[in-house]
């Protein structure tokens, strides 16, 4: 009960992905106020990576778009942007949440966003956002259409806080929001109930010994691919390859890197590369028209509506050659990455010349998802996903009451997967709110 | 080209002694290839290690012991070390060696008297020892 | 005394403690591989500790039984590391077949008590699996440090371009050898750096050579053979190194079976890595035993200006 006996009938929703977003949209509209908690300076996750998503080929923002800026203007909805949950107390009804806003060295109640520091800035360094594949400013937002659309400064890449050199920032900013004397700060809410989606990692393709450790520049990941795809990338949507930005011809994408591998990585399968490979090959055929696309893969899974019919589409219409098998090795040699792989349907082994791989890494938990969990009191399984309170028949609550799970924090899932589990997480939390009476 | 499974044929005698000698489980195989697309020498068997290993788990003695696939296994160990469900592939080789060369009516893969002029001198005694090993029942 | 003599017993700096190592040569090393094993016991002696020879010593078996029933396989590795063990506590080897079969053994005998009992009762000893076992380049790197054999070196071998060739059996499998990392080892490099010499890096370096199947399918391995020198010129090798007399016969001596084959094929020199050592520490080259290795190496020494 609140502090009066009062059962607080508010949510916190941590994680402003597509999960966080849907759950915060379905409770605000619902009539409950909403603390929608993000680490980063805006809202969107992974799909603010993505250029366009599978089964429909629709472009990833443009769908994006309007529920992020539903959620920024939703009156239900506080935003508490580029910040933590620093701590946990009390129980349904009642949750006391510390949430740490991190300093991002802009004061954001004056910023109006026009953009003029990100331009000026001098200092690059490799964009975390965009997996290497390009260079971001230290102060920066993550894309054009960020909600909300205002930077903040990454320390370990500024020039002032490395060097106290520059000041470039603040010297242009028409209204002085610049304050590098910024501290982090703590704010307590007061919430009835919590949401928790904060998402998804990939395995870091440094990871694979047999693959290079990720030495080898034109080997990327999934998520690399989608950055240079995309208009927003770091080669403004051409497909381009990393070491000397010429358009690859040969590309291989290897499904399986890192997922149902039990001895040496994830023992569980990953869910979406196939779907998402399927569909980088077909965009990259759609770019590179004389190009070919490998895929080596060991079976399909395409289980959503209309997903079967995309995975044949891409081979009947685009010509992606799919070769069952797993790749043994992966090495530079020259302008080119050799590949070694087998195909079992021939049993022969196949050596490619490629320009590029794009391995599909596997989904792993984030790094703080198992804290997180500990604050809150639930538990994660031994790879860090949240576990569920019964696998089958109560897949978004947890065994705490008032506490529930949505998206890929609780395992790999694509969008819409993602979306329907965050619906239902915001309906059992109205559930639960319908069960205590207003005073 | 068509095989009668049985239950009986499944995972037959020839296939357990095989999972006895190597100390491996045939079950566990889900045919990825791995090994097979990282064998040094796959370029000169006639099917790969992931086909041998098929053949054994479904009873096909005749088909498995018939290729030339273990005899030119160098036991190098990399597909062992790349297989995601940690077979010892480099073990079911030497086991399938072992059926073969411990059986009545042995034939052995090498045959001293036909090694040409002067080639016991040249090599080391190493291959010899670790031939023999292998090779000779 | 320095401190670091009283850190450990034994210390590299001129004084007079020595750090003895009981010393497997295996049948090659002490016939066809004559060269790297008396080059490997000379560069000892300059480096400060000894390699002594045991006693009483076999064949190891020149290759580790898979077979897991075949216990006969594993007598006469046992027997070597029961011997060492009564004499001392800490046994190197040169050639990397039977680094692999022994450390291999004494894992097994350390992990598997049934197979442990069987072996100590016919073979009449009561061997633990407490002995270890170094691979000299180990010793190079853990008790002598590359930095400290860099300092002794007189001759650095400047403007040679080696490529580093591991092979299989001392890497594999990585959970029993940990010699280093399966998929790309750097010891070598670092030992060749700290000669003063280039490492070439080249993809085929961890590939099997296709030893074992020398007597079986020669010409399988001539194959492999040719595939790994032709990654390694390829990639501005000038000198291969190998440290197992199997590999050694594949890509020096079977060069001459790969010009038959490939005609545009042009030899290079490969070493034992403990002839390079010699050239670097000084030695007096005419000992190194250069007239045992196939393709003469004496003209890049000449050209690189080693000698």
């Amino acid at each position: 009960m609140g502090s009066n006996g009062v059962f607080v009938k508010r949510a916190m929703v941590i994680g402003g992905g597509i999960a966080g977003i849907s759950a915060s949209i379905d409770l605000g509209n619902g009539g409950y106020e909403v603390v929608l908690v993000e680490k980063l300076p805006s809202i969107g996750g992974r799909m603010l990576q993505l250029s366009e998503t599978f089964p429909t080929l629709d472009c990833a923002q443009c769908t994006l778009t309007p529920k992020t800026v539903e959620t920024g203007q939703h009156p239900k909805i506080k935003l508490l942007m580029y910040s933590e949950v620093e701590q946990v107390e009390g129980k349904a009804g009642n949750f006391v949440v510390t949430v740490r806003k991190k300093a991002g060295y802009v004061d954001w109640e004056k910023c109006t966003g026009c953009g003029l520091c990100q331009q000026k800035c001098p200092s690059k360094s490799p964009s975390e956002f965009d997996r290497g594949m390009g260079l971001g400013k230290a102060i920066y937002t993550l894309s054009p259409q960020a909600v909300p659309n205002k930077p903040v400064i990454n320390p370990s890449h500024c020039r002032y806080f490395k060097e106290k050199k520059c000041r470039v920032c603040e010297k242009i900013c028409p209204v002085g929001a610049i304050d590098y004397e910024q501290q982090d700060r703590f704010v307590k809410e007061n919430v009835g109930a919590i949401v928790t989606a904060v998402g998804f990692d990939l395995i870091p393709k440094e990871s694979f010994g047999e693959y290079g450790y990720g030495e080898v520049q034109d080997v990327i990941d999934g998520l690399a691919f989608e950055r240079l795809n995309s208009a927003s990338g770091p080669t403004t949507g051409e497909i381009r390859r990393p070491s000397d930005g010429k358009i690859p011809k040969e590309v291989v994408f290897i499904q399986c890197t890192g997922s149902r591998d039990p001895e040496r990585y994830m023992p569980y399968c990953s869910r979406v590369c196939c779907m998402y490979t399927a569909k980088h090959a077909r965009l990259y055929k759609h770019k590179v028209h004389d190009g070919q696309a490998y895929i080596f893969y060991m079976d399909i899974r395409s289980t959503g509506k209309g997903y079967e019919e995309f995975i044949q589409q891409g081979m009947e219409e685009e010509g992606i050659l799919y070769l069952r098998g797993r790749v043994s090795r992966i090495f530079r040699d020259g302008e080119k990455v050799i590949v070694w792989g087998v195909d079992t349907l021939t049993g022969k082994k196949v050596e490619v010349s490629a320009d590029m791989v794009v391995l599909a890494t596997a989904i792993v938990s984030q790094k703080n998802t198992k804290e997180l969990a500990g604050k809150l009191g639930i538990k994660t399984d031994d790879y860090g996903f949240l576990t569920e309170a019964e696998r089958k028949l109560r897949p978004v609550e947890t065994d705490v009451e008032g506490i529930y799970i949505a998206g890929c924090a609780q395992g790999p899932k694509d969008i819409a997967d993602a979306v329907a589990h965050a619906n239902a997480a915001a309906s059992k939390v109205q559930g639960l709110f319908a069960k205590h009476k207003d005073v | 080209m068509k095989i009668e499974l049985t239950r009986q044929k499944v995972h037959n005698e020839f296939a357990k002694k095989v999972e006895l000698i190597s100390g491996q489980n045939l079950f566990a195989c889900y045919q990825c290839g791995n090994c097979t697309a990282g064998c040094p020498v796959a370029f000169a068997m006639e099917v790969g290690p992931h086909e041998v290993i098929r053949y054994t788990l479904l009873g096909l003695e005749d088909e498995a012991v018939g290729v030339n696939t273990f005899w030119l296994c160098a036991s190098c160990l990399q597909c062992t070390s790349r297989c995601p469900k940690g077979i010892d592939i480099a073990r079911v080789m030497d086991a399938l060696r072992m059926v073969v060369l411990r059986k009545k009516e042995r034939k052995d893969h090498i045959q001293i008297p036909e090694f040409p002029e002067g080639f016991l001198e040249k090599v080391p005694q190493i291959a010899l020892v670790s031939g023999f090993r292998k090779f000779l029942s | 005394m320095p401190a670091c003599a009283k850190a450990r017993p034994y210390a590299l700096c001129g004084w007079e403690c020595q750090m003895d190592y009981l010393y497997f040569p295996g049948c090659t090393l002490y016939t066809k591989a004559k060269n790297f094993d008396q080059t490997a016991r000379d560069c000892s002696l300059r480096l400060g500790f000894e390699l002594k020879e045991l006693k009483e010593w076999t064949c190891c078996g020149a290759t580790f039984p898979l077979a897991t029933d075949n216990i006969m396989a594993l007598l006469p590795p046992s027997r070597i590391l029961a011997k060492a063990r009564e004499e001392g506590t800490a046994l190197t080897t040169l050639c990397a077949i039977c680094f692999n079969v022994i450390k291999r053994t004494n894992r097994l005998i350390q992990q598997d008590g049934e197979k442990r009992d069987k072996i100590n009762n016919f073979i009449e000893k009561n061997y633990q699996g407490d002995l270890q076992v170094l691979h000299y380049l180990e010793i190079l790197k853990r008790e002598i440090g590359f930095p400290q054999l860099k300092e002794k070196v007189k001759k650095p071998l400047a403007g040679l371009k080696t490529a580093a060739y591991y092979g299989c059996m001392l890497l594999r499998p990585f959970e029993e050898m940990g010699f280093d990392d399966k998929e790309k080892p750097t010891l070598f490099e670092d030992f060749l750096e700290a000669l003063g010499a280039k490492a070439t890096e080249f993809p085929y370096k961890i590939e099997c050579c296709g030893s074992f199947q020398s007597v079986g399918s020669p010409d399988v391995a001539t194959e492999c053979a040719y595939r790994i020198l032709g990654s390694a010129i390829k990639n501005g090798a000038e000198a291969m190194v190998s440290t197992c007399p199997m590999c050694t016969f594949n890509i020096d001596h079977k060069q001459s079976d790969i010009k038959q084959k490939y005609l545009d094929f042009n030899p290079i020199p490969v070493f034992y890595f403990t002839q390079l050592l010699g050239i670097s520490m000084g030695l007096d080259y005419q000992t190194l035993g250069f007239e045992q290795n196939a393709v003469d190496p004496l003209p890049l020494l000449k050209e690189k200006g080693f000698l």
